[in-house]
């Protein structure tokens, strides 16, 4: 077997093409990755144009909001691009300069102040965006929307406090400022103990008393309801508050699951095309039915072929990761945990290129069909559940079971991250499937001969 | 059969009752025969007679469904019809591996004297896939020849080749004949099996319709030997006569 791994490796030395592409695909993988990964999520850019008049102070309530300050918070959320007019503002939109812009118009601050007042208006804030495709018209929507909605509840919110002082003004009684006059409110509380002093001088026959007690009974009612009033108005101002539980115990960080993918369809690719194309080879070169005729059993020259897959897949995505290193903090400490989930990774592929390889029998239709089948399921793999039917994920869950890749990003995943899943569960399963391919390759290559 | 075939003594190989069946398809049907040492046998029919399966049979590739081979002491070797090496080695590497491969003691040795056989050691170190077809062919033998065979197997031989091509080639069968190696070859040019072999096996339908001398098949046809001397019209009359 030692000699056709030494042919085989032969033969890839003398494909300058192959052997190019097995070092420099993993080096650009990982190099694209590690750009990726060691840049951040970028911030969108947004065009801002504010029509709000200088030095409009914005009040509800006799509460002052931070303008300046809503606005800071925002641009470092978003990279704020300064723009003069409408006009400018769209034609940054329609170059694709910013990804949307946001107008506040002139009259926001004035409209603004009416939700506090009796006859409340609420300021229309324009969004001018560029939904040139469905991927950036959902991304778009989603940024603007959440910007919104956050600054929608922080505003109910101030509303909100500003109504519970009211309220409490009401309730208390206190100063009050209305159109610049001071006005002293006497509470309902106040109210009913000075009632309660005045009852309390009347004679017990005086013929005030009854409608003195109502009027009582009302301000203690209204005292009462009153004040659980701040409650309600809190509950309005955010109806639904969000507690987070994590039920799956910690899951590994982005960096390391962006990671894992890579590695994977890495070795994915390498593995599953050289197997399938090295085997198709021996068919292609008519060399099959000499070395199977008494030189080599089938079943070793399988072996072989898996071998030679298991090294190069070995070899490239140690590679790979070496080359990530450069970008990103790898736990080098777990290499020992590495090894055995690259190696079962590349048992699996490499069985399921042999299976490839001895169904196709030629080195093209081989890599067509490797290409035609790995790519859909690596897909499938990565669909998270909760984004699709229950059923369909059912579905989906037991076609990727019968593929390596699911199996081999998990190990991949527990390999590089102690917070991944279990790495001996996804060893075992890639064990299993490498036998089971393994047994469809040896039948395939029954019919080589 | 016309000719029974009588398993001499000294056979090197013996087939009896050999068949094989792809599906429903007959590709051989109870094919005897046997060969001596230093023979040189062609077999001979037309296209999907069961030639290329009955020398895939002889070499092990394929398994009969019924019937016994009688294989010599020492190994088969078998060239196959498209040449079975690696393009992308080098002519020694390809002998080299396959040297390997068969197991034999002095690897070296064994290549050199290929390259030698031959007469590619000037290109021992070219790719074979740079060589011409002819060249090709002739390491394709050389590998089949590693092992020193008792017998060896030949596929369609000369396809490919050009006329000096063929002619080296027979020539250096002819020699390993002499030398006492048993030669199968399948062809379809009857004129190089009347030329070359002692002896011919015909095949047609995956049955054996004559094992035995040209002359013997010319005197199975009579009036073709003293019409017509021309053994391939001979051979298309024994065929046609018999529904084939």
């Amino acid at each position: 077997m030692r000699w056709l791994l030494l042919k085989d490796l032969q033969i890839m030395r003398r494909s300058p093409l192959l052997t190019a592409l097995l070092i420099v695909y993993p080096i650009a993988i990982a190099v694209l990755i590690g750009f990726a990964l060691s840049r951040g999520p970028d911030e969108p850019r947004v065009a801002f144009l504010n029509q709000v008049p200088p030095d409009s102070p914005l009040s509800v309530g006799g509460q002052e909001l931070d303008l300046a300050g809503a606005r800071s918070e925002l641009c470092a959320r978003i990279e704020c691009v300064e723009v003069s007019s409408e006009e400018e503002a769209r034609e940054k939109v329609e170059s694709g300069d910013v990804l949307a812009a946001l107008i506040l118009p002139p009259d926001l601050v004035e409209k603004l102040q009416t939700l506090a007042g009796l006859a409340p208006e609420s300021p229309i804030v324009k969004v001018i965006v560029n939904e040139e495709d469905p991927v950036k018209a959902g991304l778009v929507d989603d940024r603007i929307n959440a910007l919104l909605a956050e600054a929608n509840l922080r505003i109910s919110q101030e509303v909100s406090d500003v109504a519970t002082s009211y309220l409490q003004i009401l309730l208390d009684g206190g100063d009050f400022s209305f159109l610049g006059d001071g006005i002293e409110i006497l509470g309902l509380r106040r109210s009913e103990q000075i009632l309660r002093e005045v009852r309390a001088q009347l004679p017990p026959d005086s013929p005030d008393l009854d409608q003195l007690d109502s009027v009582i009974r009302f301000s203690h009612l209204a005292a009462e309801n009153l004040d659980v009033a701040d409650d309600l108005l809190d509950a309005v101002s955010q109806p639904i508050k969000v507690e987070k539980e994590t039920i799956d115990g910690g899951t590994p960080s982005l960096d390391t699951f962006a990671i894992a993918v890579a590695a994977t369809v890495t070795l994915m690719f390498v593995t599953v095309l050289l197997v399938a194309g090295s085997l198709a080879l021996e068919r292609e070169e008519n060399a099959f039915a000499r070395l199977t005729r008494g030189l080599v059993s089938k079943t070793a020259l399988l072996g072989e072929k898996i071998l030679l897959g298991i090294v190069v897949a070995l070899a490239v995505t140690l590679l790979m990761l070496a080359g990530l290193g450069f970008f990103v903090d790898l736990d080098w400490g777990r290499f020992a945990l590495w090894l055995p989930a690259i190696v079962a990774g590349g048992a699996g592929f490499a069985a399921f290129g042999a299976a490839i390889g001895g169904a196709a029998k030629e080195v093209r239709a081989a890599s067509l069909l490797a290409f035609m089948v790995s790519l859909p399921v690596a897909f499938l793999s990565l669909i998270p559940s909760g984004t699709v039917a229950p059923g369909l994920y059912d579905v989906i869950e037991v076609v990727t079971a019968l593929f390596p890749f699911d199996p081999a990003l998990r190990a991949l995943t527990g390999a590089l991250d102690a917070a991944g899943p279990s790495i001996g569960i996804a060893i075992l399963h890639l064990a299993i499937l490498a036998l089971a391919y393994g047994a469809l390759a040896r039948l395939a290559v029954r019919r080589f001969a | 059969m016309t000719a029974a075939p009588t398993a001499p003594a000294d056979a090197a190989i013996e087939a009896r009752g050999l068949t094989k069946r792809f599906g429903e398809r007959v590709a051989l049907l109870e094919v005897d025969f046997a060969a001596t040492a230093g023979e040189v046998l062609a077999v001979i029919g037309p296209n999907g007679a069961g030639k290329t399966t009955l020398l895939s049979i002889l070499a092990g590739i394929r398994e009969a469904d019924a019937g016994e081979i009688h294989l010599p002491r020492g190994a088969i070797g078998f060239v196959p019809q498209q040449a079975a090496l690696y393009r992308r080695l080098t002519v020694a590497e390809n002998l080299r591996l396959f040297a390997r491969l068969e197991g034999i003691a002095d690897v070296e040795g064994a290549v050199a004297t290929m390259l030698d056989q031959t007469g590619l050691g000037d290109r021992r170190d070219d790719q074979a896939g740079t060589l011409s077809g002819g060249n090709q062919q002739r390491i394709n033998i050389a590998i089949g020849l590693l092992s020193d065979p008792a017998v060896l197997l030949l596929d369609e031989p000369s396809t490919g080749l050009d006329p000096r091509q063929r002619g080296r080639l027979w020539e250096f069968v002819l020699d390993l004949a002499g030398g006492g190696t048993t030669v199968i070859f399948s062809t379809h040019n009857i004129a190089e099996a009347e030329r070359y072999a002692q002896r011919v096996l015909v095949i047609a339908d995956g049955q054996a319709l004559f094992d035995g001398t040209i002359a013997g098949l010319h005197a199975a046809e009579p009036g073709t030997a003293g019409d017509n001397p021309d053994f391939e019209s001979a051979f298309v009359r024994f065929l046609a006569e018999r529904g084939h």
